[in-house]
């Protein structure tokens, strides 16, 4: 395909750079001093983005911790200082409930069971109802009910259900995790492109193989996508099932700061889930990029946001 | 001069190609219930026979229905009336040894371009070794060797064709089915796509139906063009091309007799798109 020669090359990403001027050429030293440039540039760039954001930290930060030690209650307010006391206490000391340790393993173990459960029940039932056009038409008014439902009220009947331990909280994060993740599979289902499934037919595909090979990679974007709200709906599930009744627990470490008019420790206990929730963020965000590893980089995407 | 059949009913009688038909329509029809609850009626009363080895080219105005012809043809949709034969057997779901390039890339975006290929063989039933090593050989033939581990999306969109090309073929369709592959595709890699789909269709035997709004692609090409009237679409002439094979794709439409079947073609194909460029004027209105 020699025609085709350049194009092939402008494919391959390692010569992209090389395919537009043959080497030795004139100005391949002004190429060279561009590059540099601009990745100086670059790094400028970040650097600035990074320092104002540090400043716009301390800002924050200073200015509360002055203003809690000057003009507001620091026991309604709390402030800067007295949260990471909190934190180190917490930490080295441990908590009015036990070990910081163990209240933050039950929590993330309650949101976990949860989360996997939950997606996995919202991928299947989202797969199927995609699919087939007379069980969803079936369906659709009872789960558009059960979605119109309050569901965090729902905690409260699994502490009754299933008593105080680790089962209702796994229930209140189930709910919450399964209709986000549905509707993202249901409407990744339905919105497979029609032109891939018949071609996939012709190729000689029965039913069960355009599932597996094409619904299924088809709809892995969307379900992606919902996965990354999900897993913060698991943490609120787990909090608030902790919260409306549990022995163990972030939730009800902070609703123990809530009884005891302990704002700094109503504080410390959301940074610590704050930095679960965003290292979970991070563990998706890297599982994500090994699936979708086939999808082009979206043109202009900050990776930053 | 271009041998030539006005009509549908002894387009055939003339040819000496023997063998039986791969492909028959007989009076076959399709409607679609349109938007508006009403029925629209795509095509009708189709009669065609297309014998194996033979290179087909349907053509007609934009959006007539030559696309449904295929359709009834590969089983997608079945005919609302009339038969609709391949290998003399009536279509009911996909029919054997059919092959079917799309408008639009249908290649598998998260699948590389060897696994693309290989994935009608895995559908088939083949091990994922064969399969990926009949791959590689088609990979090979449409001359994309060295970019089995690549993905779609970054390949060309003449690189892409060939995919769904090898795709298609590493199957060994017996009936080859085209819609309008290479419409979106610039002019020069068109071209280029035109003599590699002649080459890879030589010696194969297989009967190909390639639909395109092209008459120029379609002579390139073919044995035979059908022209197609304006919706709803039925069979108005077929025409012999009377081109040596092997053909080069750029240099044919060079030639004058090449020009002369042009214009007698064109001749019956103006009419039909005058009067579907009226009704897009009228709508338009």
């Amino acid at each position: 395909m020699p025609r085709e020669s350049e194009t092939a090359q402008a494919a391959r990403p390692a010569a992209a750079g090389k395919a537009v001027r043959p080497a030795g050429a004139p100005g391949a030293a002004d190429d060279s001093a561009a590059i540099a440039r601009m990745r100086s540039a670059g790094l400028r760039r970040r650097l600035g983005v990074n320092g104002v954001r540090v400043l716009l930290v301390a800002a924050w930060l200073g200015s509360w911790e002055l203003a809690a030690r000057n003009w507001i209650d620091p026991f309604y307010y709390s402030m800067p200082s007295k949260i990471w006391d909190r934190l180190a206490g917490w930490f080295t000391d441990g908590t009015s409930q036990g070990s910081i340790w163990e209240q933050i393993s039950y929590t993330l173990q309650e949101a976990v069971a949860g989360f996997v459960l939950g997606a996995a029940g919202g991928v299947v039932l989202g797969i199927v109802l995609g699919r087939s056009r007379y069980l969803s038409d079936v369906c659709a008014p009872f789960i558009k009910a059960v979605n119109a439902i309050p569901r965090i009220i729902l905690a409260s009947l699994f502490v009754i259900w299933f008593g105080l331990g680790m089962e209702s909280k796994i229930a209140t994060a189930f709910v919450l995790v399964f209709f986000a993740v549905f509707f993202n599979a249901f409407q990744g289902a339905r919105e497979v492109d029609r032109n891939l499934v018949n071609n996939a037919r012709i190729l000689g595909a029965g039913r069960m193989q355009v599932l597996w090979t094409i619904v299924v990679p088809s709809a892995t974007s969307w379900i992606l996508a919902s996965l990354h709200s999900a897993f913060g709906f698991a943490i609120i599930g787990a909090i608030v099932g902790e919260y409306s009744g549990a022995d163990k627990g972030l939730g009800l470490l902070i609703n123990h700061s809530q009884g005891t008019f302990d704002s700094a420790g109503i504080y410390a206990g959301m940074i610590i889930i704050t930095v679960l929730a965003l290292l979970a963020e991070w563990l998706l965000t890297v599982v994500e990029g090994r699936l979708l590893r086939w999808r082009p980089p979206a043109a202009g995407a900050d990776p930053q946001i | 001069m271009p041998k030539r059949a006005t009509t549908p009913e002894n387009a055939d009688d003339g040819r000496v190609n023997t063998g039986d038909p791969v492909i028959e329509l007989r009076g076959a029809t399709k409607r679609f219930r349109s938007s508006g609850g009403g029925v629209h009626t795509a095509v009708r009363d189709l009669n065609m026979t297309v014998r194996p080895g033979e290179f087909v080219a349907v053509v007609g105005p934009t959006g007539c229905g030559k696309s449904t012809t295929l359709s009834l043809v590969s089983g997608l949709e079945p005919a609302s009336e009339g038969d609709a034969l391949v290998h003399g057997r009536p279509v009911d779901g996909i029919p054997d040894g059919v092959g079917y390039m799309f408008q639009t890339d249908a290649v598998l975006p998260w699948r590389t371009v060897l696994d693309n290929v290989a994935t009608g063989p895995r559908y088939r039933g083949a091990g994922k070794r064969e399969a990926r090593e009949r791959a590689r050989e088609w990979v090979e033939r449409v001359g994309l060797a060295g970019f089995e581990g690549y993905f779609p999306h970054q390949l060309s969109g003449g690189m892409r064709k060939r995919v769904a090309l090898a795709q298609t073929l590493v199957n060994e369709p017996s009936v080859l089915l085209m819609d309008e592959p290479f419409s979106a595709l610039d002019v020069q890699t068109r071209g280029l796509m035109q003599d590699e789909l002649l080459r890879l269709w030589s010696g194969s035997g297989a009967a190909v139906v390639f639909v395109t709004h092209d008459l120029e692609e379609a002579l390139v090409l073919a044995d035979r063009v059908v022209v197609m009237t304006a919706g709803p679409a039925t069979i108005k002439s077929t025409f012999a091309v009377p081109l040596e094979r092997p053909r080069d794709a750029e240099e044919v439409r060079l030639t004058a007799e090449f020009l002369d079947v042009y214009r007698e073609v064109w001749e019956s194909l103006r009419e039909e798109v005058q009067i579907t460029r009226e009704r897009g004027a009228g709508n338009a209105a």
